[in-house]
């Protein structure tokens, strides 16, 4: 397949075909409709799953009963449909069920608006669903990187038998990019499931369970900590991030998604204007990339965290920085897009920014 | 060609202007260029005015977005006055001369106005004034080669409306040679 | 010698941990029976919800999940529409089917899920420590209605089986009781239909049984019993409310 030109939503739902998806629940929900108007078509189609679910909480449990039964299942919504959610993927984090699931941010709080956001990040790494657990979270710049991380998030779900959400902006979503869906993809040994509730007569003499509740506090504490555990390989096995221009750096932008690539366009900019900015650029926001402020030259004036927020990445910024260097902040909300100058502006009167 | 184009296209909703922007972005992709093309959404969109972003590069893409566009394609008086301020030094200003009489001027900026609505109907079809404005476009930015552009018209017609293929490449015709009578070099 | 009884293979050897007098009991048991007795036992996935029956995967002798309070029909859509040729069946109280988990229930049963629900009424919130449900009785005490449910603050009790026989999707619907040996055999012979309809592939079956709670209800067992025929009987009468099959049983 050579390039095409495609939507971001649309390339979404094409990776995860790609991808071995099964079966997808989803509720309506602007910026993100094209990914279930997509697979509503191209999933049924080929045999597969797609029901449009009354509620995101009902299509967060419908998605936990298939994940349960083994198959390849995802959801997709956004902002406040993410926050229905919550409930089921801390259920299906619990569980240990494999799911991707689908996060197109928009502006918030409340029903705040529909353009692009990601004022989401505390929801997706924090999560508000209740007790210790964790989505491997991937945040991706680009349509393209999108479709990449699409097609390896359900392996990777898999693997871990762990909720991984793909975490992108309206922007991601809504727009066009020219892509390659051909990509290969990191193979990795997918043990059987055979802890998947399709009837004993698939696993004769064994019951299985797909469940959540564990009501003697010493087997809930057992079962924390190796869901701790599990959360501690991941963070040895699956950290993600770029540096951007990092040979001489005078400042380090701190950014993911969207506004990573905004900042890619600032920091050329300033090059022109004979400042040298560099970039940590983390992809997997869960783990979240702590190795990479080790490689921050000591000589730098300090981090600038951008963000489509105001300010909840920063919180990791501060304790992966662990006060070495100043960090300052820049954020736009509410679906405001900045343009590469607000950041070079910010750049060049980064004291105004600063914050620790 | 320039290295990187950013291009802003603007109109009432109906005028094509979404299709405008998707033709560049596909051509820049069947030209194994990098396109990206994002638009305004939501209910503004629903009747409104309507305006997408179009990158054509041949590098990969940094920022979706920019602040002033290389190339500002304005489809109304609204949209013209909406962004005339956010168009880069020689930048251009291609304007649709049959609903903007006054004569567009912007110091250090080539403004062009085509009357694209007169031109479509002459050839009997006013939906395709976006395609007039396509080609006095190209004619100004030699962007992309007529058989790139056909290509992709083509697919975006599909088999149901691939009648109106001739249409479409005669109002191209009709925008390049538009501009090929003003005598007006640009690229 | 003939084996006169024996404990159905439907069911594990865990000891329920339901309360003495509760009539949860009798109703697994008649799931299990009706799960061998049609050989879907191995094919069968129970959906256990959030309540006094929050533990019934322990109980039933196939595979399992849990779901989160109100969401049954959800989760058990979700196995059904991949694994169709399973048998899907969710076991619900009243406080988690007819209130927090309404809206599941009544799409699930609109799209015609092929699954089958067993909604036991016992009119309490049982497991919290008899709060006040959406099937509580009027004048009912309740902790959280202390002075007995009254309809101006609280609505009337809610009647699922009559609200649910106007859906299109509904192949089969019967309220039934257990508080007596007779009407014990009636339940087994709807639950049973139920199952034998899924496997049929007819669409959404659901048996309400009305279940004593004699701990919440502060009564003796067997008054607990008593009241389900005097009190809960005239508020929700028992019999089959739908019934697609009818005219198959005719020809």
């Amino acid at each position: 397949m050579a390039k095409v030109l495609m939507k971001g939503n649309e390339a979404i739902a094409l990776a995860a075909i790609k991808g071995g998806v099964d079966a997808f629940y989803g509720y309506p929900i602007t910026p993100q409709n094209e990914v279930p108007e997509y697979l509503s078509k191209h999933l049924k189609a080929n045999g597969k799953v797609f029901l449009q679910a009354e509620s995101e909480v009902s299509a967060i449990n419908m998605v936990y009963g298939a994940a349960g039964a083994g198959k390849r299942v995802m959801t997709s919504s956004s902002s406040p449909g993410i926050a229905l959610k919550q409930e089921g993927i801390s259920y299906i984090a619990a569980a240990e069920l494999p799911c991707v699931i689908v996060s197109v941010m928009r502006g918030g709080p409340g029903l705040g608006g529909i353009q692009p956001s990601q004022a989401d990040y505390y929801q997706a790494t924090r999560g508000g669903g209740n007790g210790d657990y964790q989505l491997i979270v991937y945040a991706p710049e680009s349509i393209q990187e999108t479709i990449d991380i699409m097609k390896e998030s359900f392996d990777i779900a898999d693997y871990y038998r762990n909720p991984v959400m793909v975490l992108v902006d309206g922007l991601i979503g809504q727009m066009m990019e020219s892509v390659d869906f051909d990509k290969p993809v990191k193979e990795r040994f997918l043990p059987e499931k055979d802890w998947a509730t399709n009837g004993t007569k698939n696993h004769p003499g064994k019951i299985n369970v797909a469940n959540s509740l564990h009501i003697d506090p010493n087997n809930l504490e057992k079962h924390n900590i190796h869901l701790q555990e599990k959360y501690n390989t991941i963070r040895k096995n699956e950290v993600r991030y770029e540096l951007v221009n990092f040979d001489n750096p005078d400042f380090v932008i701190v950014a993911y998604g969207t506004m990573a690539r905004i900042c890619r366009s600032s920091i050329e900019l300033l090059e022109k204007e004979g400042i040298s900015v560099g970039m940590i650029r983390p992809i997997s926001l869960f783990p979240y990339p702590k190795e990479a402020f080790t490689k921050i030259p000591n000589k730098v004036k300090g981090l600038l965290t951008c963000e489509l927020s105001h300010g909840q990445m920063l919180d990791d910024v501060l304790i992966a920085n662990n006060g070495k260097h100043k960090v300052g902040f820049f954020g736009r909300s509410g679906g405001m897009v900045p343009d590469p100058e607000e950041i070079v502006e910010a750049i060049k009167n980064f004291d105004e920014r600063v914050v620790n | 060609m320039k290295k990187t184009s950013n291009v802003k296209v603007a109109g009432f909703g109906g005028q094509g202007v979404m299709m405008f922007g998707q033709v560049l972005a596909y051509s820049a992709t069947k030209d194994d260029l990098f396109g990206l093309w994002f638009p305004s959404y939501g209910p503004e969109t629903r009747g409104g005015t309507a305006n997408c972003a179009v990158i054509v590069s041949d590098k990969q893409i940094n920022s979706p977005v920019f602040k002033d566009a290389d190339h500002l394609v304005a489809f109304n008086l609204p949209s013209l006055e909406k962004f005339r301020s956010n168009v880069v030094e020689n930048g251009l200003i291609l304007y649709n001369g049959s609903l903007i009489k006054d004569e567009v001027k912007e110091e250090g900026k080539l403004c062009i106005g085509v009357p694209v609505n007169d031109i479509a109907n002459e050839l009997g079809n006013v939906k395709v004034a976006n395609m007039v404005m396509m080609g006095a476009y190209l004619g100004l930015t030699n962007l992309f080669s007529d058989e790139t552009i056909e290509a992709v018209i083509k697919k975006f017609l599909g088999q149901k409306k691939a009648d109106l293929l001739d249409i479409n490449m005669e109002a191209i015709q009709k925008g390049k040679d538009y501009i090929k009578d003003l005598g007006v070099n640009y690229a | 010698m003939t084996v006169k009884y024996e404990k159905t293979k439907g069911l594990t050897d865990k000891p329920l941990t339901y309360c003495p007098g509760c009539t949860h009991g009798i109703v697994h048991k008649l799931i299990g029976e009706s799960l061998v007795e049609l050989d879907i036992l191995d094919k069968a996935i129970g959906i256990a919800s959030v309540g006094c029956s929050v533990f019934s995967y322990q109980f039933f002798n196939c595979d399992g999940q849990q779901a989160p309070h109100g969401r049954a029909c959800a989760e058990a859509t979700g196995v059904k529409r991949v694994l169709p040729d399973n048998i899907v069946f969710t076991y619900q109280g009243d406080g988690d089917l007819a209130s927090i988990g309404i809206a599941e229930t009544i799409h699930a049963a609109n799209r015609g899920e092929n699954i089958t629900v067993i909604f036991l009424n016992n009119a309490i919130y049982g497991m919290t420590g008899g709060q006040m449900a959406p099937t509580s009785l009027i004048g009912q005490k309740t902790t959280t209605s202390q002075d007995g449910r009254n309809q101006a603050d609280h609505g009337n009790p809610i009647k699922i089986s009559e609200m649910f026989s106007t859906i299109e999707g509904v192949a089969y619907l019967e309220r039934v009781s257990v508080h007596n040996p007779k009407n014990v055999i009636k339940a087994k012979k709807a639950i049973k239909k139920a199952f034998q309809y899924q496997k049929e592939n007819r669409g959404f079956t659901m048996i309400e049984v009305l279940s004593s709670c004699p701990v919440n209800w502060g009564m003796k067992p067997v008054d607990a019993l008593k009241w389900v025929e005097s009190d809960m009987i005239p508020v929700y009468p028992l019999g089959v409310f739908k019934d697609k099959g009818v005219n198959d049983e005719k020809n």
